[in-house]
């Protein structure tokens, strides 16, 4: 194998390797990531059944919730992450190894991945035990594509995030932040993207997993297409475009990123 | 009890106005304002749109003012609670001064409930816009001059000094908790979201989460707020308490909340100690 090649592969294996094996080390994560985040998405279902008991509405809010799983993580372990690498120090070490920093953000990813469907699998597990939500899956193939593209699309959006807020002063956390709620609101994490209307579900749709979920709710909840905002053919097709879209421009915002950082003396700066 | 009883004010006055600076000084304050206001009204319309999408839904329904006057209040548990307990890892993994905070010769407890001072700024302006939002633009039926302003002014005194104290118990916690554990808060907050009755009545709850809910000081807070706002009454349960019982069970439960919170702060800051988790960083 190509020994370039090689030194990346093990770069994105040693770099998802930490978080996996890190997170093991500390058992506090068995609650914090599979009991706990139920417990947020059941006051959902519990608004819901205090207006109609009809269990449409407790499936629809354990896939948003489930889901929402993806984004928190793509939030607070991908965008946020190159910023605290720096403020840790971590970021300089990063810089001078003879890889390619798309392979550390790579192996960012699938770690990420890897817990964020932890605390999905146990949000929808426990839904469906604790809340018998239903689900009837009309179509499994295009439920699995439209799932890993959604997740494809979404953490090279996640890898673009890191690379813009590697250079962020304290205003990182906040931007953060910012990203939480109010993309839980224009996603339509709890509710049908279509009710916010054509427009602001189209803006909504900016983000992979506004589609991602709409799609999946379409091919899983006994309501089928009526609740849906495009068709799953067409949500594929456009997660299959933001998917090239987002690795590319994370590729070529980290190289920018990078550059103006060293131009400009930031990638070392901490605590600013 | 002697030092339970001998507030630190310098420390309690600094932690403020640290927090207030770290919370705001990043940018300017009009930014600060919009950034404070848009996670609240967020969350507020994720639950107008619910009330919407629901054919049996709507806002004149009688439920949505209950909901909305809860989730607005709410918000003082999720900031402060998380105001409060995130200092830790902010300080020792962000900052890395925990260490420095704990050989100072003041007291960390101080320190601590004064960093939820600032986020309790930030969140009661919040509130009031969230307030001002649902009177005047979702036309929720408050008459502002009906409040009872004496039940309201004195049970969101007692409310805060509750939320202040479980915030102190989720930072005990946080020193020998890993990084990740800021999921753990996020748990916590939703978890008392799940069953303070913050957006419908407890009764819509199963049996034992009911009892779960009744045991819990900020049920009695959230109701005695609504009681205060002449909300209608939407939960048979706690429906037998008068405003004035709601008041009593709360001071009783935030008492013993605020003892509590200063032990077992003490127990987990020496096992911290002991176990050198003070300036450890687990942030991978």
């Amino acid at each position: 194998m190509n020994p370039e090649l090689k030194t990346n592969l093990k770069a994105i294996w040693g770099r998802a390797y930490v978080r996996v094996v890190g997170a093991n080390r500390e058992p506090s994560w068995i609650v914090s990531e599979t009991v706990l985040p139920v417990l947020a998405v059941a006051a959902y279902v519990y608004v819901y059944r205090a207006l109609n008991p009809d269990p449409l509405f407790t499936s629809l809010v354990i896939l948003g919730g489930a889901m929402s799983a993806y984004w928190m993580n793509i939030l607070w372990s991908m965008a946020m992450q190159f910023y605290w690498e720096k403020e840790m120090g971590n970021l300089d070490l990063y810089m001078i190894a003879p890889i390619s920093r798309m392979s550390i953000l790579l192996g960012m990813a699938a770690g990420g991945f890897f817990f964020a469907t932890l605390r999905a699998i146990a949000i929808f597990v426990l839904g469906i035990i604790l809340f018998q939500a239903e689900f009837v899956v009309t179509s499994v193939w295009k439920l699995f594509l439209l799932f890993f593209l959604s997740m494809f699309a979404l953490y090279g959006m996640g890898m673009l995030f890191s690379s813009i807020f590697m250079l962020f002063g304290r205003g990182a956390w906040q931007t953060s932040t910012l990203f939480q709620e109010p993309i839980y609101l224009l996603g339509g994490f709890y509710y049908p993207v279509k009710t916010l209307g054509a427009a602001v579900a189209a803006l909504g749709s900016l983000l992979p997993i506004t589609l991602g979920l709409d799609g999946m709710r379409q091919l899983t909840l006994k309501s089928g297409k009526t609740l849906g905002f495009l068709s799953v053919e067409t949500e594929i097709l456009i997660l299959v475009g933001m998917s090239v879209v987002f690795l590319l421009a994370a590729y070529y915002s980290l190289l920018f990123m990078e550059r103006l950082g060293k131009k400009e003396g930031k990638l070392s700066l901490r605590w600013q | 009890m002697k030092d339970l009883a001998g507030l630190d004010y310098i420390n309690l006055r600094m932690g403020s106005w640290l927090g207030w600076q770290i919370e705001t000084n990043w940018t300017n304050l009009w930014v600060y304002g919009l950034y404070s206001l848009a996670r609240p009204i967020a969350s507020t319309l994720i639950l107008v749109l619910i009330f919407l999408v629901v054919p049996q839904g709507k806002l004149e329904h009688p439920l949505f003012v209950y909901t909305y006057i809860g989730n607005a209040f709410f918000m003082y548990v999720y900031m402060v609670l998380f105001g409060i307990s995130w200092v830790i890892h902010e300080d020792r993994e962000h900052y890395q001064m925990l260490k420095y905070v704990f050989i100072a010769p003041r007291k960390m407890y101080y320190y601590l409930a004064g960093r939820g001072v600032a986020k309790l700024a930030i969140t009661t302006f919040s509130v009031l816009v969230t307030l001002a939002f649902g009177i005047w633009v979702l036309k929720i039926p408050v008459d502002l001059t009906e409040v009872n302003y004496l039940a309201l002014g004195s049970g969101l005194f007692l409310g805060l000094l509750c939320i202040a104290a479980l915030g102190v118990i989720l930072a005990a916690l946080s020193m020998v908790t890993a990084h990740h554990s800021f999921y753990l808060t996020e748990g916590i907050a939703g978890l008392f979201y799940l069953i303070s009755g913050a957006i419908y009545p407890i009764d819509v709850l199963p049996g034992w989460l009911q009892t779960l809910a009744q045991a819990f000081p900020l049920t009695y807070w959230i109701e005695l707020i609504r009681r205060s706002m002449n909300v209608p009454l939407q939960s048979q349960v706690l429906s037998v308490y008068s405003w004035q019982e709601l008041f009593l069970v709360l001071l009783i439960s935030t008492l013993v909340l605020l003892i509590a919170s200063h032990y077992i702060y003490r127990i987990f800051e020496r096992i911290s100690v002991k176990y050198g988790l003070v300036d450890r960083l687990t942030n991978y």
